[in-house]
């Protein structure tokens, strides 16, 4: 093939530097993600960008939270274009197209790539998917995060991806090594729709991507459309073979499946096929194929979904002790209303502490985040969870709001949880050995865990003074530091658990907010 | 299928072998068989051994003390109110920088950023006296500075909030993070301190450690200044020193022989440590002390900054009894100077 500098100019290179850009833009984000780099960059853009995110938290919590108004941004060339998004934009669907790729088919196999792009009956699945989702924010519980696909990606990037990085690479990410629990289940959930690209070309953006259906239900509007001139065509099939959506472009268009990615209007030997403003529909499937049956099927299992979660308890009165929330989270239904289970907490926390949940807080709250003090614990002087959660699942507070200092000393700190002795466990309790690391640790002023000097008889006689720790509830904010610095590695002998977080006045401890004599010292102090 | 497809016996490739090719796959088959035993060899590990009670060893720190002066003070103490003017007035005591550092220096300064604190908290070095540090090393002429802390807080944290990130990049010091690579295990006769993970990284090249301690009250050892600032200098388990702590503070110093510890004593957190917490913790006592033997500097701290009883203070008292320093500063070369 002789170079042609024409060639430069063509549609399938112009969106080629639209898909590196946008996913060099997705990466940087990704990396920057990080307390020493974060500076004011809009980490979550791709996610506020999201017109799922909007549309489904919409439903959920009736407004739509601050950047989130961003996905008008999006919707607008979709009416206008239809699914350009996949194609132009979208970094996850960008990834399976460039696996596609590497891993695919031979673009030789001509007949075998026409074949492998035909429209089938199991591309109308996401829309099955889509309409549970949808019907299950109805019912009041958030769950495209399962598959929407900035959310899967930004998850996959933050628990598997970046530390995989790292441990390959150490100190290249972390300065040390990240862990995130059940990393292994994302990750091979990562790898088997990597990998389904071999079998069926963009797996998952054609069969599974509720966002891809979100966004083909609204192209059945737009207004530029892909048009075959039949008078032209000489049925060879040939614009199927880079067909990344299976649009079946060689014969009625299916527009709700069409990506816009351009590739048969150039793979055309006839010219046959345009990008056409209001081309006559008579010659297109316009709007997505699912049944009434099969939507009626989505609803139930939606709300299905929904019934089963809430009834199982876990976000009611059978709470998890361990469903200890980040700082600023809003209470427990509304942050299954909200969380969108992206995990971009996950990734600013610069202890490590926040986790992806696996069943702690029910079907519902998988993947969602919440502290684990044994890797780490939440650092007082830090709200950067808020600050890139898209959705308000943690709200954008404040250090002042946080600690509850400057114009916040009447409301209190920020409480996620208490801390508890097992005294059975703790050293100078039980086993005659100095310690208090705890104390030491308690970041509030006045210490929320206090020692009192006491002088015992060791077992062989001598005597020893010791300091034994206490904590004061109406002082602790739950932070975990206690537990994360507690010797006692396995089950620490101070541990944080979900009663008495602030957020949730059912699960408050205290009935005056806990006034005790430190808090009056407090006060006086400040008088 | 017919009789006519089979090749006649006649028509297939001889079935005898050549020489060569003999030798070749005797040869290859022999090398393998060679190969294998002499891997099993090499890696056979004949003895059987207890599993977490392996021999261990590990560097040995070397002294960056300066030399002994009978003529220079060892202790010098400084009343101010700026950090550089009062840090630079305790030094011009001891005898100006140039006593400590020359031309061509790798200088290690190891802050105490402990704590994801703002520099007010005075639970962490602060930023104006790393600031005056590092100028006056390199006005003495050192190659290079190098800033350390293996903090109990996320480092990149305390480090940005404490203030001492801005003062790295903006006076181009080296910022070393506490990294999985960054340790080596380290070798010591402590009284308990025998063999522990130590943040080696900022020494590889070091030929002069400065320790730049805040003044603080800590909780379980009574206080935290020049000689528990080396706390930050090893990783591992640290959470187990606590149960012998005035043995474990003593021990850094026979593990750290630095070339000049200089307490801050501007501002004093005097309860709530080490942590802190509160602006009603602290105390301005503006003063720095700045020497060569960290006993003398923490004593000199204890009762003058905190204003206690140096009678409580146990570890001074045994690293005082082990020699390796004097807790009777007022008996020692000392200078008390006004900025």
């Amino acid at each position: 093939m002789k170079f042609d500098p024409k060639d430069l100019l063509k549609l399938r290179n112009v969106r080629r530097v639209a898909q590196v850009f946008f996913f060099s833009l997705f990466l940087f984000f990704v990396f920057v993600t990080d307390l020493r780099y974060l500076k004011g960059y809009p980490v979550s853009l791709f996610l506020e960008l999201d017109p799922l995110v909007a549309f489904a938290t919409a439903i959920t919590t009736h407004t739509v939270y601050m950047g989130l108004l961003w996905s008008l941004l999006l919707i607008l060339p979709t009416l206008l274009f239809g699914r350009i998004f996949c194609n132009w934009i979208c970094p996850y669907g960008i990834l399976h197209h460039f696996t596609g790729w590497l891993l695919g088919k031979s673009r030789a196999e001509e007949r075998e790539c026409i074949e492998a792009n035909r429209y089938k009956k199991l591309y109308s699945l996401k829309y099955v998917i889509l309409i549970a989702m949808i019907a299950a924010a109805f019912g009041g519980t958030l769950q495209i995060g399962w598959l929407d696909p900035i959310c899967l990606f930004h998850r996959s990037m933050s628990t598997v991806i970046l530390p995989l990085i790292n441990l390959f690479v150490p100190s290249s990410i972390y300065v040390r090594q990240y862990f995130h629990v059940g990393a292994w289940i994302i990750g091979f959930l990562l790898l088997f729709l990597v990998g389904m690209n071999v079998v069926i070309p963009r797996f998952f953006c054609r069969v599974l991507c509720p966002l891809g259906a979100f966004l083909g239900t609204l192209s059945t509007a737009a207004l530029w459309r892909i048009d075959r001139d039949p008078t032209k065509c000489v049925d060879c099939d040939l614009c199927l073979k880079s067909c990344e959506g299976a649009s079946d472009p060689h014969t009625q268009l299916r527009k709700s499946e069409c990506f816009v990615c351009f590739n048969c209007i150039e793979d055309c030997p006839e010219d046959a096929i345009s990008f056409k403003f209001l081309p006559s529909l008579k010659r297109e499937v316009t709007a997505p194929t699912v049944t009434g049956r099969r939507a009626f099927l989505g609803t139930l299992i939606g709300l299905g979904f929904y019934a089963f979660g809430r009834t199982s308890g876990a976000s009611d009165r059978n709470y998890d002790k361990k469903v200890i929330r980040p700082p600023g989270s809003v209470e427990e239904k509304d942050f299954l209303d909200r969380c969108i289970k992206c995990d971009q907490c996950i990734r600013t926390c610069p202890t490590n502490v926040l986790q992806p949940a696996l069943m702690e807080s029910g079907v519902e709250g998988i993947w969602t985040p919440i502290l684990n003090m044994k890797i780490g614990f939440c650092e007082v002087n830090c709200t950067l969870c808020g600050q890139v959660c898209p959705t308000g699942a943690i709200q954008r507070v404040t250090i002042e709001e946080k600690t509850g200092t400057g114009l916040f000393v009447e409301e209190g700190p920020i409480k996620l949880g208490t801390a508890f002795f097992d005294y059975g466990r703790c050293l100078p309790w039980s086993m005659e050995t100095p310690c208090v690391v705890c104390e030491e640790v308690c970041p509030v002023s006045p210490k929320a865990i206090y020692s009192r000097e006491v002088t015992i008889t060791k077992r062989d006689g001598t005597p020893i003074t010791l300091r034994r720790p206490y904590v004061d509830p109406a002082l602790c904010i739950g932070c975990g530091i206690c537990e994360h610095e507690c010797p006692v590695t396995d089950e620490a002998a101070i541990r944080v658990t979900a009663v008495g977080e602030t957020r949730s006045r059912d699960r408050r401890l205290l009935m005056d907010g806990g006034v005790t004599s430190a808090v009056r010292d407090l006060e006086k102090r400040q008088r | 299928m017919s009789l006519s497809n089979h090749k006649k016996i006649s028509q297939l490739p001889e079935d005898s072998v050549s020489r060569r090719e003999f030798l070749v796959r005797l040869g290859v088959t022999g090398a393998l068989i060679a190969g294998s035993g002499l891997a099993a060899r090499k890696l056979w590990q004949p003895k059987h051994f207890v599993p977490g009670f392996e021999k261990e060893i590990g560097l040995q720190l070397r002294s960056y003390a300066p030399e002994v002066s009978k003529v220079l003070p060892s202790l010098a103490i400084a009343h101010g109110t700026e950090h550089e003017k009062t840090i630079r007035a305790a030094l011009a005591a001891l005898g100006g920088m140039e006593r400590f550092i020359q031309k061509g220096d790798v200088v290690v300064i190891k802050p105490n950023v402990a704590f994801d604190r703002p520099p007010a908290l005075a639970a962490t070095t602060h930023p104006d006296a790393l600031r005056a540090v590092a100028k006056l090393v390199l006005e003495a002429g050192a190659a290079k500075v190098i800033i350390a802390d293996n903090p109990i807080n996320s480092p990149t944290g305390c480090f940005l909030k404490s203030g001492l990130t801005a003062v790295t990049s903006e006076m181009n010091l080296d910022l070393l993070y506490p990294e999985t690579n960054s340790f080596a295990p380290l070798q010591l006769d402590g009284e308990i301190l025998k063999h522990w993970t130590f943040f080696n990284e900022p020494f590889k090249k070091a030929t002069k450690v400065i320790g730049l301690a805040p003044c603080k009250d800590h909780n379980l050892c009574h206080a935290s200044m020049t000689m528990k600032n080396w706390y930050g200098l090893l990783g591992g388990r640290r959470n187990q020193f606590h149960q012998h702590i005035h043995s474990i503070v003593s021990d850094f110093a026979l593990m750290m022989k630095p070339t000049l510890v200089i307490l801050d004593g501007m501002s004093v957190l005097m309860s709530n440590g080490p942590t802190g917490g509160r602006l009603s913790d602290v105390k301005p006592m503006n003063t720095i002390v700045a020497g060569t033997d960290m006993v003398a500097v923490d004593a000199y701290g204890y009762s003058h900054l905190l204003e206690r009883n140096l009678d409580e203070l146990t570890y001074i008292h045994k690293t005082h009894d082990r020699g390796l320093g004097n807790k009777n500063w007022k008996d020692t070369l000392y200078k008390e100077v006004q900025a």
